[in-house]
């Protein structure tokens, strides 16, 4: 199809429009960049978070790569070439004081690790690996300056003959370099020169350079130390394969480690299993979630349906004024709101107070309506009606009355006619509120929080614990990702039950 | 107590809904049983609310409605038995076609053997055998305001109420269902309440007609009365196409009248409800009952002088914009016949009636 200018129709077409289109653009830029900044890249890290684990790997490089090797599904521990990387890399995590932090990671996986972390970060320094430096300088002085390393290491021969010595003084320099200091300037530290022990007692570089040559000569009649038995000396628990396997188990840049734990799974030399029954707690969570929110969606609904029917049916301006009621919870505080429900709840408060005078319920048998799951289903319920209220009433508001009155003159009672005429009409209302109460309550926070006590609360308020309280970011992103992706099934489960365009929020 | 003579019955019903307006202000009315009355009249003029007092949906705030001689205000909507077409169907948009028709037997408990068999008749009798298992979106406008009339006679009432059933169809769609529902009216023998406020539909398919206007009945009469003898200006002008011209009556002389014109010219005309002269009047004559041909009249009539403004060819029929007493907008129709003048707009030329034929009416 051409236009009249002879292009084709199409293409005139796009190039009227897409002046049009490039306002359009313009027009929600600024939205568009606040919800990718705001809203899309934080979920987007959360995600990434929850399957993340490069602290391992980033921390112990050496202790990694040589621990690959191992099979860990033998009751040994890792060879003493393990060990030695190890203690390179811990020295470097202490000096940059990573190792803690490893530690905490670690700790979530098997408890005891953060302290043995801590404490192997103190014992470290304390090594015997002083008697290797000691050999060196004795034979030649100069073994004790950084210069001497720093020309070492500047021989390509050398690096690609000692590679693990090499890459500990490289990094060696760059931590003293982050701090501002040259490595050539500082005295030489233990530990590299056990790393230079180990290749060159190996016989690896003889005959590339002389300093090599003179070092090997001067290690030469010394007992070596088992680096393994030094870290057994800190702590025995370095003489345990478990902790070995932990690390093996999570040195992998991406796991799944934090989802098998959000479902109270865990990963084991014999493969995935349950955790323990004592350190179960997710599923419940997720369980009672769910099962609570069903519960406050369902009030909601019970409680909202009469009152948005009433509405729709008043004439505009009683309805509109009810509406200014209906709408009034928005106008206070959500914790001006829940706290007010704490007073009117607890045992000593207004509702009890007015049972036990009506002689309801004797003064010693006062109702537990708060810091359980009653209180947080009142609150909630509360919170969230208006949520089921209004897309009701938008809903019922399109529904003419003339069908009521159309099954009423066919013959249909009150009943019948609401029942099989009204109802059926003002469930798209129902499907948009309780979509929008159920999504909401799922990761409902603050309410759970003040009136939930513990067995009211929701897996949000343990997300929250891990996100401030316990730091497992890690965690509480599976979880949250474990959440969002329920509700995104849900979601998609609606949509093949009811029908996403039978959803009506207004008019 | 059935008394065929009076099967619907108002009693001087009014009714307001704020207290303070008179919708319906003294609304009597009889209907045989098996007639189908219409109720005309223009928007707001309170026809629906009669409707919806008879079906049981509004309340009398006085006066008695009785349904074959009993009275019905204590009766709820449901139990009353009288079927309703809503203006916009109220076909209910979740059920299939079938299912909106098997509605009122399922809610009387009828057997399923039964119902089928009745919603099949129902369908066939409005031609839409085969749309049972649609959807009312899924239909045209014509097949639903079929649907809704199925719907509303399927459980056979004995009386049917249609509150502008045809009001959202096309003209040709609406011409057709106008013949079609009063032909079913008839052989089902219904007694139909039809309201409507276009008088075309009014005129061709009911027995009476009560002209609705400021919640009164003006005039309750067959079509051709209504339109030929309308017995006031608001029915005159209302039905049909009419011209009017304002004076003062001057002398009555029983069946005839001289009224002389605001102009000061003077025509012949019948009273119909003034009677006194020198009372203001207005006379009404329709465009087909204007003479301009002189030999047609009495010798002694009176005539207005007239100029031409406007010839408006309509194929059947001429249409001539006339100047006369003083007023542009005087209308006359004459036959596209053979011996037919074709007036010329400027021309000058003489027009009268027979007295009869020009009504003179309340002012
Ligand atoms: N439910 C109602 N509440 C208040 N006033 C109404 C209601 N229904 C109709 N009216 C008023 O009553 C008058 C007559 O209305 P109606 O019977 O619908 O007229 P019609 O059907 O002849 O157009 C109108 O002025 C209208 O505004
Ligand atoms: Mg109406």
């Amino acid at each position: 199809m051409l236009a009249a200018d002879g292009t084709p129709l199409k293409k005139s077409l796009a190039r009227a429009l897409r002046m049009q289109k490039i306002r359009a653009l313009l027009l929600i830029a600024p939205l568009l960049v606040f919800v990718l900044v705001t809203f899309l890249a934080p979920i987007a890290d959360m995600l990434f978070r929850s399957v993340e684990n490069q602290i391992v790997r980033d921390t112990l490089p050496q202790t990694v790569s040589r621990l690959s090797a191992w099979d860990s599904d033998e009751e040994e521990l890792p060879p003493e070439e393990v060990f030695e990387a190890f203690y390179v890399d811990m020295v470097l995590a202490r000096e940059q004081k990573l190792h803690t932090r490893l530690g905490t990671r670690l700790n979530y996986e098997k408890t005891g690790l953060s302290s043995l972390f801590r404490k192997s970060g103190r014992g470290i320094g304390r090594f015997d690996t002083d008697v290797y430096t000691d050999a060196l300088v004795d034979a030649d002085p100069s073994w004790e300056e950084g210069a001497t390393w720093e020309d070492l290491f500047s021989n390509a021969g050398v690096r690609s003959a000692l590679p693990f010595t090499a890459s500990t003084w490289d990094r060696w320099s760059a931590v003293l370099g982050a701090d501002g200091k040259n490595s050539s300037e500082e005295d030489i530290e233990d530990f590299i020169v056990t790393a230079l022990y180990t290749e060159v007692s190996k016989g690896q570089g003889a005959g590339v350079d002389a300093r090599v040559d003179q070092a090997a000569s001067a290690f030469a009649g010394i007992e070596p130390i088992s680096i393994r038995s030094q870290f057994a000396d800190i702590d025995e628990d370095w003489a345990d394969p478990e902790v070995w396997r932990t690390i093996h188990t999570y040195a992998p840049p991406y796991i799944d480690g934090y989802f098998l734990n959000s479902i109270d799974m865990q990963k084991t030399p014999d493969g995935i299993e349950q955790r323990p029954e004592n350190q179960r707690i997710y599923l419940m969570l997720f369980g009672r979630t769910m099962f609570m929110s069903l519960v406050i969606t369902f009030s909601c609904i019970l409680l909202g349906y009469p009152v948005a029917w009433i509405l729709a049916n008043l004439p505009m301006r009683t309805a509109n004024l009810l509406m200014i009621l209906v709408l009034l919870p928005f106008w206070t505080s959500l914790l001006v709101r829940t706290s007010a429900w704490k007073v009117m709840l607890q045992q000593q408060g207004v509702i009890n107070d007015v049972l036990v005078w009506l002689g309801m319920v004797a003064d010693d048998g006062r109702l537990v309506m708060i810091n359980n799951q009653t209180g947080t289903i009142i609150a909630m319920t509360h919170i969230l009606l208006p949520f089921m209220i209004l897309p009701l009433y938008s809903v019922m508001q399109t529904i003419p009355p003339s069908y009521l009155r159309a099954a009423k003159s066919l013959g249909a009672t009150n009943w019948t006619a609401f029942w099989r005429v009204y109802f059926p009409q003002s469930v798209p209302g129902i499907g948009a509120g309780s979509i929008l109460v159920f999504i909401l309550s799922i990761g409902y926070y603050i309410t759970p929080e003040i009136v939930g006590g513990t067995t009211g609360v929701f897996i949000s308020n343990r997300i929250a614990y891990h996100i401030s309280s316990s730091l497992n970011w890690g965690l509480a992103a599976a979880l949250g990702t474990i959440l969002l992706a329920v509700v995104l099934i849900l979601y998609w489960a609606y949509d093949r039950i009811v029908g996403i365009d039978n959803v009506k929020l207004g008019g | 107590m059935a008394n065929d003579a009076s099967f619907v019955e108002f009693q001087r019903v009014q009714k307001s809904y704020d207290g303070e307006i008179l919708v319906v202000k003294d609304l009597n009315l009889s209907m045989p049983k098996g007639e189908f009355l219409t109720m005309l009249g223009p928007s707001g003029s309170g026809k629906t609310t009669c409707l919806m007092m008879l079906a049981g949906f509004e309340t009398a705030t006085h006066g008695e409605i009785l349904l074959d001689g009993s009275p019905i205000n204590n009766i709820p909507p449901h139990k009353r038995g009288i079927g309703m077409v809503f203006q916009n169907y109220a076909l209910f948009p979740h059920m299939t076609v079938a299912e909106n028709l098997s509605f009122p037997l399922e809610v009387r408990k009828m057997g399923k053997s039964d119902r089928e068999a009745k919603v099949k008749r129902a369908l066939d009798m409005v031609q839409m055998g085969e749309f049972g298992g649609r959807r009312p979106a899924q239909l045209s406008g014509g097949q639903q305001q079929r649907i809704a009339l199925a719907r509303a006679l399927v459980f056979e009432p004995e009386l049917v109420l249609m509150d502008e059933p045809l009001g959202a169809l096309d003209k040709q769609l609406r011409e057709h269902m106008q013949f079609e529902i009063t032909n079913l009216a008839h052989d089902l023998g219904i007694t139909t309440v039809y309201v409507t406020h276009d008088q075309t539909e009014a005129l061709t398919m009911s027995d009476r007609v009560a002209v609705f206007d400021d919640g009164r009945i003006q005039q309750l009469a067959p079509p051709d009365t209504l339109y030929e003898e309308p017995e006031n200006s608001f029915v005159a002008q209302f039905i049909g196409e009419n011209n009017t011209l304002e004076g003062v009556l001057k002398s009555v002389n029983g069946d005839e009248c001289v009224v002389t014109l605001d102009s000061g010219e003077e025509i012949d005309a019948k009273p119909v409800n003034v009677s006194q002269p020198g009372e203001r009047t207005k006379v009404s004559i329709r465009p087909e009952r204007v003479e301009f041909n002189k030999d047609r009249l009495h010798a002694d009539a009176h005539t207005l002088k007239a100029t031409v403004q406007e010839f408006i060819y309509m194929g059947d029929i001429f249409r001539f914009r006339l100047r006369v007493a003083g007023r542009d907008d005087f209308i006359v129709k004459t036959r596209n016949a053979p011996d037919a003048v074709r007036l010329k707009p400027g021309e000058e030329i003489e027009i009268g009636w027979l007295p009869k034929d020009c009504r003179a009416l309340d002012a």
